[in-house]
């Protein structure tokens, strides 16, 4: 039987005397700086472990993005027709401009209720949004479907060569009353 | 009295098999049978005897088996697609399609694909019969937790997996899904209580802060959001399901054993 083998390295006694007085004398650590010892050991793991778990949440936010830059030239007012839905940035820039007898706006083609992009129907005159049915008026005001609030408009304004700029850092909300900054809308 | 050994219980009873397998030999007793099972790192999360009744199909569905089955099948399968799909904007899409239509045994993707559909509703029915057999009563109430842990651990996957084939609808379901992110309260940007978190001028939550932008690592969906899924489904979230799959399954030995039926 294999089991037989194992016993003989054991010895009842434990260590020798020695030993035990050779480990005693040479600690002068008391109990009561053992625990402060240990409460200081305990603290310091816990800040290892929080500050490693903040690196991580940190970690997590880089501080450079590569994404794509948030403002563009849209041409010149003149490239607009008046009462129209302009859908040449639709889809490299998420802009619809749309201009009217006073001027020009850059509507966002995120759908204010849970962002996806609705198309613009000419016929109904209307945008409609193909994931939950929320329908825009050619303002930008929601007046169906689970949509909340109107479609965002962004800043808009002319360089000096005459080109649009639009900058998509930069929201105006109906809601907020901010469609009538200066900025929110290009009179032309 | 030297009976006339079989040919297993030579392999049974010489070094290889015993170095391999602790204990050793044929097991004939009823305690070296259990001891097969406790001895093994794989078989010892698993209760060694199974009371006749509790394995009545009727009563378990084996919904719990099947949910794990269904796991062991979603990694082999999942391993085997990392070997064709690269998780970029320009490959993503095109790899899913090649992995479906030119390399050999395409179907793999498709297990992969109903496997995670099956393991959803596996998982979900399991729930179920725990519920209604009442097998989540003490002490099985700390299980019952670490299961809807599980639940969720198993519907993260699902969204992660979602949105690696890069096509319309996986864009904009995980859109959507990213979106109620930043409407969590006081840690999305669009969320309730979001101003709270600030100091003075200072704004901790923001559109580049907030929940919604750790989950998809960018103020869009982009490159850096197929990435983070991509680690997230194949490494992250696997490896966190395992651990609490292994608590799961060692507490139903621990706490007594698979329920009974009243």
């Amino acid at each position: 039987m294999p089991e037989n083998k194992k016993t003989s390295t054991i010895s009842p006694s434990g260590p020798p005397p020695a030993a035990l007085n050779k480990a005693d004398s040479g600690s002068d650590v008391s109990r009561r700086s053992f625990f402060s010892w240990l409460s200081i050991g305990w603290l310091a793991f816990v800040a290892a472990t929080g500050g490693f778990f903040t690196m991580m949440l940190r970690f997590f936010f880089p501080n450079i993005l590569f994404e794509p830059i948030q403002t563009f030239r849209a041409g010149y007012p003149d490239d607009y027709t008046v009462g129209e839905v302009d859908l040449r940035w639709k889809v490299k820039h998420g802009v619809w401009m749309v201009r009217n007898d006073e001027g020009i706006y850059a509507l966002s083609t995120t759908c204010t209720h849970l962002g996806c992009t609705p198309n613009w129907q000419p016929t109904a005159k209307k945008f409609k949004c193909p994931c939950h049915g929320s329908g825009f008026r050619i303002t930008g005001i929601h007046f169906e479907g689970p949509a909340p609030r109107p479609l965002e408009r962004f800043k808009i304004t002319l360089a000096d060569d005459g080109q649009i700029i639009v900058d998509k850092n930069q929201k105006y909300q109906q809601e907020k009353g901010q469609w009538s900054d200066p900025e929110a809308f290009l009179k032309v | 009295m030297s009976e006339k050994k079989s040919l297993f219980e030579k392999l049974a009873s010489g070094q290889i098999w015993t170095s391999i397998f602790r204990g050793g030999g044929v097991p004939r007793s009823r305690r070296q049978r259990m001891m097969v099972v406790l001895n093994s790192v794989f078989l010892h999360l698993h209760p060694v005897r199974l009371p006749k009744h509790a394995v009545k199909l009727k009563f378990t569905w084996c919904m719990g088996g099947l949910s794990f089955f269904i796991f062991l099948i979603l990694t082999i399968s999942g391993i085997l697609l990392m070997f064709y799909y690269r998780p970029t904007i320009e490959y993503a899409y095109t790899d899913m399609m090649d992995l479906t239509e030119q390399v050999p045994f395409g179907i793999m993707r498709e297990i992969h694909r109903w496997g995670a559909h099956a393991m959803v509703i596996t998982v979900w029915l399991h729930m179920f019969r725990v519920f209604m057999t009442g097998s989540y009563k003490p002490p099985r109430e700390f299980n019952w937790a670490i299961g809807v842990i599980l639940l969720v651990l198993t519907l993260l996957l699902s969204f992660t997996g979602y949105l690696l084939p890069w096509d319309q609808l996986a864009i904009w379901a995980i859109a959507v899904g990213s979106n109620m992110a930043g409407a969590t309260p006081f840690l999305g940007a669009e969320g309730p209580g979001s101003a709270l978190l600030a100091i003075g001028d200072i704004n901790f939550i923001t559109k580049v802060s907030d929940a919604r932008f750790g989950l998809i690592g960018g103020r869009f969906l982009g490159e850096a959001t197929l990435l983070r899924f991509y680690v997230l489904h194949c490494i992250g979230l696997p490896f966190i399901i395992m651990i609490f799959m292994a608590v799961h399954f060692w507490r139903i030995r621990k706490d007594g054993g698979i329920s009974t039926p009243v």
